[in-house]
């Protein structure tokens, strides 16, 4: 008998070891601390939104503001019955809408708010905002949209996207559904302008529903609103260029030579930014990024890798000069181009014309003689035992011009170009047989050299301030005060001495004067320039279509002093004097003096529309797509 | 009288009664932390569930001191009606009963609802302990067997059909008391071969299961053929039927649990035996309840600050899930505090039951300890997610007057035994 009571009160202690061990190991072993924290499930997080900053232009011109609208929103629970005659009268909205609307906001959830109808007219709002009382459930919400006085600059400016759940994992500052801005300074800049978002902790019960503050609110913080930028942007100068642009493609940049600040950045095709809020955002978006043909979601002043053709011609006779393998003196003769190996094909054209006098760097600028830089460039990679060598030093110097890599700006996008070095050649000739009959075409910015518009604009600032620049960048002011960005402020010195831009300037400065942007030389400008004609063709089932050249220019002014410095690129505009050239001078002009002395050009330019020239490239595309 | 009154005062175990109070009272703080809202804190607001249970807690009192002064001759004298008693009261819920939450188990008298599972328990412990108080009485005899199995059978039967399964699994507890008192220790022996075989089915596979027992048959058979112990020779036709009825059962298991139960039975135990990960829809009160708990940590969130208790994350946490308010709220210690309370009062009123010197008071007594055990048992056990789904109260803690006062009946009618053992034998 003894024995057998002994069972049960054994039981019951094995019990109370196995449920304390139990215990331990959920509450001590498992017990996770950030579950009890704000991250709780029990916790609702209702976060209060600053308004974001406004975008000013450098004269105080306002780019980007914010519109309210405002959200009618639902909770299927709290409704009780009501005059749905007057409702629908109020919201504009007939009935259908209303018990579709609720039917999907009850799906959706019988607890959480859902929208009802988005983006009232402030007129509606006043109204409804009077009787919403009546009708319980629903509550308005107050929305801020950006606003885009002007339809100019969506390159620059970006857009805002909601939060996806991708970022949401990423960055703990973000909710899914909320705003962040994906492009332009919108994205560059997310963290100024959005300032920082309040937030109330509540305690919900399991339906969601809240049921008071979270301890008091001692967790609670109040929003702290977005900071007013101001760009380096001259608006004016911005919508010029846009309007200039009109119905061709390529892009100009235009930056302040002794402070590295862009002044216009303009891309064709462009859109309106005003196209990127709001409702109709996501219908546009569509239409805007799938549009292939004119890519206008491209920032061609940025991510267009082009090359850059003669005016490539002007660093590299400062880079002869630096590394003494000409004097401005020295003289090269031109026989309509240059032979550069045995062998009939194995000769450059040229079309200076200047034939029985030996040529200069000045002369060789001014007109642009390929047969010139051949030498030039036959010499540098030649002054080094190896082409390998020749060809390091040579990329060193074009690297200290920012060519090749990422310029640092302040804008989210852009593409590095590319200046070959001697490691890409050995690749690309893994026998290393190159010398320099292989690599000539980069004489005269052909060839494997690609620049984006901005460092070629850059290089521009580079040589009007004789060998130095600084990173461009496009913030000016945050809340009024000038930005001290220790990477814009900081000057960035070339490989190439003061003394050895002289001649490069002058003959820059002979391009207006005597050469081949004569015809919209200003007067009261001393200006230099260098055109450049890219030739291209696209290949389609082994045939070589030749295509209209791009047109290229670029410029600075005043020759003394510079205060402007630009690069222009318009895709199949020809010869670059025709079109490059002229809307570099009409640029400047408008810049530098606001009259229109150009008027000629002006209306010549404005009315030229390269979409012909479009439509022939795309018929020849659409042959491939036309056989499959 | 009087003398004897003192006397019965100084012979009540205080150890009970305060391990009582302090269970009620810690119970009631608890309830109010789970059903009290930001509208609704007032301590005496009978509107409220931790008000009404103010009115259940007073009012188990009054039937605790109402209990003492009863003779305790009575209860023996009576068994046989206060079971017969219960019994109607059960039976009378199929024509007078309520149907709450899909069962019927309350008599519902205005605002007021009465459940008699609650009050049962105590007419069933009495007429066992009447049964087994003949000096003649041994499990021995068929006709024994059978009679204390219609004891029982007829209470878990009536609730069964409620339908509340929960709570008719209490009259299994009894067999601990058989054990006891004397039934043969191979029934035991049987029902716990039969559940870890049910649950090795269900884990591994009948295959596995079935494999295993034909390896140890097969041990068997090889350790009596090498012949060392001569006796059990004779045994294998024995061994051989007693396999084939194990293997028998094992693949009925199966057949049952995949065949014949309803795939929320199947999700009960699947959950249980971490063979389903789903913590949305069938999982969800265990998973929220074991979150709960785990978030308390060592010490607890605190009282009344428990974010999730507060925010009724738990379903049933006033009633079956209590047990989750005090982890979260509590922490380690708290729950460790409460168990180690309620271990120590089952063993109490075990070491009591075992000093009787009557029968009838042992039996009651220990057919009490009995109760409490399996409710402690399931339902912490069913919280901390350890059982399945089962929905019995946790005795004094859960919500409810009907609880409570069965519970308080039970304990204080061993208490008035206890206490005049010396005198009335």
């Amino acid at each position: 008998m003894k024995k057998r009571s002994l069972l049960f009160p054994l039981l019951i202690i094995v019990t109370g070891f196995i449920f304390i061990s139990r215990l331990f190991f959920l509450q001590i072993i498992k017990h996770d601390s950030n579950d009890i924290s704000l991250n709780s499930s029990t916790i609702k997080r209702i976060y209060t939104y600053p308004e974001r900053g406004f975008v000013f232009d450098r004269n105080g011109q306002l780019m980007v503001a914010n519109e309210q609208t405002y959200d009618v929103k639902v909770i299927p629970n709290e409704v009780k019955p009501f005059d749905t005659l007057e409702f629908c009268k109020l919201l504009k909205i007939d009935k259908d809408y209303l018990e579709h609307k609720l039917a999907r906001a009850k799906n959706y959830s019988r607890w959480l708010p859902s929208v009802f109808l988005s983006q009232l007219s402030k007129e509606d709002y006043a109204y409804l905002q009077e009787k919403i009382y009546k009708y319980k459930g629903f509550s308005i919400q107050r929305k801020s949209l950006r606003n885009y006085p002007h339809k100019s600059s969506s390159n620059i400016l970006g857009y805002i996207n909601e939060v996806n759940e991708y970022l949401a994992q990423q960055n703990p500052y973000y909710e899914q559904g909320e705003l962040v801005g994906t492009q332009g300074i919108e994205k560059e800049y997310e963290h100024l302008l959005r300032g920082t978002k309040g937030v109330k902790y509540k305690l919900r019960n399991r339906l969601n529903k809240v049921i008071g503050p979270y301890k008091d609110g001692i967790f609670d913080t109040i929003s702290k609103p977005g900071e007013d930028l101001t760009l380096t942007i001259d608006l004016e100068l911005q919508k010029y260029g846009e309007l200039l642009m009109n119905n061709k493609r390529g892009g100009i940049v235009a930056i302040e030579p002794n402070t590295g600040e862009i002044l216009a950045l303009v891309t064709a095709p462009n859109y309106d930014p005003n196209l990127m809020v709001g409702r109709k955002k996501s219908k546009n978006s569509v239409i805007l990024f799938n549009d292939s043909i004119n890519k206008p979601m491209i920032d061609r002043g940025l991510q267009a890798a082009y090359a850059p053709g003669s005016p490539f011609k002007l660093i590299q006779g400062l880079i002869g000069l630096q590394e003494k393998v000409i004097t401005p003196e020295t003289g090269f003769y031109c026989h309509h181009g240059y032979k550069y190996a045995s062998g009939k094909h194995n000769f450059m054209g040229c079309h200076c014309d200047i034939v029985g006098r030996p040529i200069d760097l000045r002369l060789g600028i001014a007109k642009s003689c390929n047969s010139y830089f051949a030498n030039v460039y036959k010499r540098l990679i030649e002054k080094y035992p190896t082409p390998q060598e020749s060809v390091t030093k040579w990329a060193d110097h074009l690297h200290s011009f920012g060519l090749g890599n990422y310029l640092g700006y302040d804008l989210p996008s852009g593409r590095k170009g590319n200046i070959p070095t001697s490691d890409y050649y050995d690749k690309v000739y893994p026998r290393k047989t190159w010398k320099f009959p292989t690599i000539i075409s980069n004489a005269i910015g052909q060839g494997e050299v690609v620049t984006t518009p901005i460092q070629l604009a850059n290089m521009i600032a580079a040589i009007a301030n004789r060998g130095y620049f600084y990173t461009p960048h496009i913030l000016k002011k945050v809340n009024d005060k000038n930005i001290d960005i220790e990477k814009f402020t900081t000057k960035r010195q070339t490989t190439i001495d003061k003394e050895n831009f002289a001649p490069v300037i002058d003959g820059m400065h002979d391009v207006y004067k005597s050469g081949t942007a004569k015809h919209v030389q200003i007067k009261e400008l001393d200006m230099c320039g260098k055109t450049g004609t890219v030739q291209n063709y696209i290949r389609k089932n082994g045939v070589k279509y030749e295509l209209e050249d791009h047109s290229i220019f670029v410029a600075f002014a005043p020759k003394d002093n510079p205060k402007i410095a630009l690069a222009i690129f318009v895709e199949n505009g020809g010869y670059g004097s025709m079109i490059a050239a002229p809307i570099a001078s009409l640029m400047i002009e408008k810049y530098l003096l606001g009259t229109h002395k150009l008027k000629y050009w002006e209306n010549r330019i404005i009315n030229t529309s390269l979409e012909k020239e479009y439509n022939k490239q795309l018929s020849i595309q659409s042959l491939e797509v036309a056989k499959k | 009288m009087r003398s004897q009154r003192n006397n019965i005062k100084l012979e009540i175990d205080w150890i009970l009664i305060f391990l009582y109070l302090a269970l009620v009272g810690f119970g009631w703080m608890n309830i109010y932390s789970a059903s009290s809202s930001a509208d609704h804190n007032e301590i005496f607001d009978f509107a409220a569930r931790y008000g009404k249970q103010i009115i259940w807690i007073g009012l188990g009192i009054l039937i605790s001191v109402f209990l003492l002064f009863i003779e305790s001759s009575f209860y023996e004298k009576f068994a046989a009606y206060i079971y017969l008693a219960t019994m109607f009261l059960l039976a009378g819920l199929f024509i007078f009963g309520k149907n709450i939450n899909g069962a019927t188990s309350w008599y519902s008298i205005g605002s007021f609802s009465l459940q008699p599972t609650e009050f049962a328990k105590t007419g069933t412990v009495l007429a066992l302990a009447r049964l087994l108080n003949d000096r003649q009485f041994s499990f021995k005899p068929l006709k024994n067997k059978i009679k204390t199995f219609i004891i029982i059978t007829i209470p878990a039967i009536l609730i069964t059909l409620q339908p509340d399964p929960g709570s008719a699994l209490v009259y299994l507890s009894f067999i601990l008391l058989f054990y006891r008192e004397g039934l043969s220790p191979n029934i035991l022996i049987v029902g716990i071969t039969a559940v870890a075989l049910f649950l090795a089915t269900l884990v591994f596979g009948y295959i596995y299961v079935i494999g295993g027992v034909l390896v140890v048959t097969t041990f068997i058979l090889w350790y009596i053929a090498k012949g060392r112990k001569k006796s059990l020779r004779f045994e294998w036709p024995k061994i051989l039927s007693i396999v084939s009825i194990i293997l028998g059962y094992v693949y009925s298991v199966y057949y049952l649990f995949n065949y014949v139960f309803k795939q929320r039975h199947r999700d009960r135990f699947n959950i249980l035996l971490g063979l389903s990960d789903d913590t949305s829809d069938i999982g969800y009160n265990t998973y929220q309840s074991i979150k709960t708990i785990s978030s308390g940590g060592f010490w607890g969130k605190g009282y009344l600050q428990g974010d999730r208790t507060q925010g009724k994350f738990v379903p049933e946490q006033d009633t079956d899930y209590i047990f989750s308010t005090i982890g979260e709220e509590w922490g380690f210690w708290g729950s460790m505090l409460v168990v180690v309370f309620f271990i120590t009062f089952i063993l109490r009123i075990v070491v009591l039951a075992e000093k009787q010197k009557s029968t009838f008071s042992r039996v009651y007594g220990y057919g009490v300890a009995c109760i409490f055990f399996f409710h402690v048992l399931i339902n912490i056990a069913m919280v901390i997610g350890l059982f399945p789904t089962i929905g019995i109260p946790l005795p004094f803690f859960s919500y409810g007057g009907s609880s409570l006062w069965g519970f308080t009946m039970l304990l204080f009618i061993f208490i008035k035994l206890d206490a005049s053992k010396n005198y009335e034998l």
